[in-house]
């Protein structure tokens, strides 16, 4: 096990690969010379060479494509996107060609594509760069949604989705890059599909995912102080989303609270509750409740973003609610 | 008048013109009667811009087009009877009935779509050739799209990339001069096609698209530019739809005269014209030739009749790639 970022489990996958399988190789905004919006592909210009990471135009609808052109012509490529926000200019191709193609083909074709992004908020980037929109790739059936939240999971789904036939999009929350984590980097890709318990415990579940993670964990922590022991759920993957892993977390614990930093209306939240109730509505004890962002653009102000995303403490305060109203 | 043109060569894309413009009227028939349903989209009058394009192309290279592909789907090959059995809903069409009309797919002919998106395939088509040259494969992408593509932005993006990168892609821009309803003049600023290569210092060339020899001319020139590695290619292909956009479409906004003015430049019937003229063919061949092909097409509608459909079971068989557990 070795001690890494967020940041360097990404490149350490993609360094993995590109060394691995030639017909891997890496596109979008500034990922060569610049090394990656985000720093992650710095360095991999000069160990790969501009053929194998190729630096693109601010043509988002069109090198997405373009990934899944080269898809359907053998090659495995890993295309970036900057942020959820820009991923809009290409949805074109993503919900018209890249999750309908195999269908739509009578499943003559395939789209090995992996398409990684940042999501999420916490930097005071406002309305334009800071949303978390992975709900809405979830929806879309015909691609798989993975929200790695630790740097192992970073390089194990990264792996993982490398692997799959079919196109797979990574959302990585911004706020994750710099942290902490152990990685083994002798392990094998990690299962899509699969959720993990980061936290046992026997009074409530938060479901969460992403960079809502280490507030749920944190919330859990500072429950236990008052003697609440909250089992934590991370779902890693949106679509296939582990529903049987959800159930049977609430058949021991019989209480939910779903963390999502999407919008409350219409969220990701939204389908796990709907999932609760229809398979494990007898083993609640209580109503399901959801913590996610306020139902407004995010905001620049400190205080203000704050306030819009779920934190810590709103999960423990929904926790104590739903405890009260227990008798 | 000496002919520039082997017979045998003449007489086989001659058949396949009147192939697809047969194909097309029966298709209509059947449409009437409610065995085709969706939208359908007549390539009638565009024949010579499929065939004559298709001759310039490999088995190993790659096609792409769009929602009014019947065209090109039969000059690659695609048998009519897969295709009329596509149309059918059929599971034994070329997609098993998931796409229709819209969206013929060939994996084993390099045809790939079948795009409804306007403009949809172009990046598409980007990413098959860089994936030939990131495996040094001497191979084209031909992608075809119309008049109304040029106004997307993926049009633009995707000239833009291709050139940047030196890719093997050959834009094939059917116009017909009609975004659906839209006249080209009506929506764009240039109505020069070719110009618009020009900002992304890419080779263009315009050719009369009713006139086959000329098509495949162009086309082979273009396409031989583009394997050599020379890089992209814009190939415009002035052409006209006889029919209305699709089925659903009145047609008032365009003029029955300005209709006949361009009926009376049918690609067959100058093509036939030629041959006659050169003595390639005569009433009798004339009459094999449109019995050949009537003989197919029914063939193509029994089996279409005959086959099978897909059992409900399988619905979501084809979202995902099966995995080896």
């Amino acid at each position: 096990m070795t001690k890494m970022t967020y940041r360097e489990a990404v490149r350490g996958a993609l360094r993995q690969a590109l060394r691995s399988d030639p017909r891997v190789f890496l596109m979008g905004e500034d990922v060569g010379r610049y090394g990656g919006a985000f720093a992650v592909s710095h360095g991999l210009l000069e160990e790969f060479g501009p053929e194998r990471v190729r630096d693109t135009p601010l043509s988002e609808n069109t090198f997405v494509g373009a990934g899944i052109g080269a898809a359907l012509g053998g090659m495995r490529p890993i295309v970036e996107v900057m942020t959820v926000n820009f991923s809009l200019l290409a949805l074109d191709q993503i919900v018209n060609n890249a999750a309908t193609l195999r269908h739509m083909s009578g499943g003559q074709l395939s789209v090995p594509l992996v398409v990684r992004m940042a999501t999420g908020g916490g930097r005071q980037l406002a309305a334009q760069h800071s949303h978390s929109l992975e709900g809405w790739f979830a929806h879309i059936p015909g691609i798989k949604v993975l929200t790695p939240a630790t740097p192992a999971d970073a390089r194990g789904l990264l792996l993982a989705a490398l692997r799959d036939p079919d196109p797979v999009f990574v959302f990585e929350h911004a706020t994750l890059y710099p942290t902490e984590g152990e990685v083994d980097e002798a392990a094998g890709p990690a299962e899509i599909g699969r959720a993990e318990v980061r936290r046992a415990g026997d009074a409530v579940t938060l479901i969460t995912y992403g960079g809502s993670l280490g507030k749920a964990l944190q919330a859990a922590d500072r429950l236990a102080v008052e003697g609440i022991e909250a089992e934590v759920v991370d779902l890693r993957s949106l679509r296939p989303l582990d529903t049987a892993s959800i159930l049977a977390s609430i058949a021991r614990t019989h209480r939910a609270v779903i963390v999502d930093e999407g919008w409350r209306t219409g969220s990701f939240a939204a389908e796990v509750s709907a999932r609760i109730m229809e398979g494990g509505f007898y083993d609640l004890d209580g109503p399901v409740a959801r913590v996610c962002s306020a139902e407004v653009p995010m905001p620049y102000a400190k205080h203000m973003e704050d306030a819009a995303l779920p934190q810590a403490a709103t999960i423990v305060a929904t926790v104590q609610e739903m405890l009260r109203r227990r008798g | 008048m000496t002919a520039p043109v082997a017979r045998e060569h003449a007489l086989a894309l001659l058949r396949q013109m009147v192939l697809i413009r047969r194909f097309e009227e029966r298709s209509a028939e059947l449409y009437t009667r409610g065995k085709i349903r969706g939208f359908l989209h007549l390539y009638i009058g565009e024949e010579a811009v499929a065939v004559g394009a298709m001759q310039a192309l490999r088995p190993d290279d790659a096609i792409v087009a769009t929602y009014r592909e019947h065209g090109q789907a039969l000059a690659r090959g695609i048998p009519a009877a897969s295709l009329m059995a596509e149309m059918y809903g059929k599971a034994s069409g070329c997609s098993r009935g998931h796409g229709g009309s819209m969206h013929f797919f060939d994996a084993s002919r390099r045809f790939y779509g079948g795009h409804a998106i306007v403009g949809g395939g172009l990046p598409v088509a980007v990413g098959l050739a860089l994936a030939d040259k990131l495996q040094g494969r001497p191979r084209v992408t031909a992608c075809f799209f119309g008049d109304g593509a040029v106004a997307e932005g993926e049009f633009h993006e995707s000239l833009n990339l291709a050139a940047l990168w030196t890719l093997p892609v050959l834009f094939l821009c059917e116009n017909n001069l009609y975004a659906m309803g839209t006249a080209l003049a009506r929506h764009q600023s240039q109505i020069d096609v070719r110009l618009k290569a020009q900002a992304y210092a890419m080779a263009a060339d315009a050719v009369d698209g009713m006139d086959l020899l000329a098509v495949e001319a162009a086309t082979r020139r273009a396409a031989e530019a583009v394997r050599r590695g020379d890089g992209p290619f814009l190939l415009e292909l002035r052409t006209y739809r006889f029919r209305a956009h699709s089925t659903a479409d009145p047609e008032l906004y365009r003029s029955k005269e300005e209709v006949e003015r361009w009926r009376a430049r049918d690609p067959i019937a100058l093509f036939t014209a030629r041959l006659r003229e050169w003595g390639f063919l005569g009433d009798a061949e004339l009459a094999a030739l449109e019995a050949s092909v009537a003989a197919e097409i029914d063939a193509a509608i029994a089996a279409a009749e005959a086959g099978p459909w897909e059992p409900v079971e399988d619905l979501t068989k084809d979202v995902y790639t099966p995995v080896a557990p």
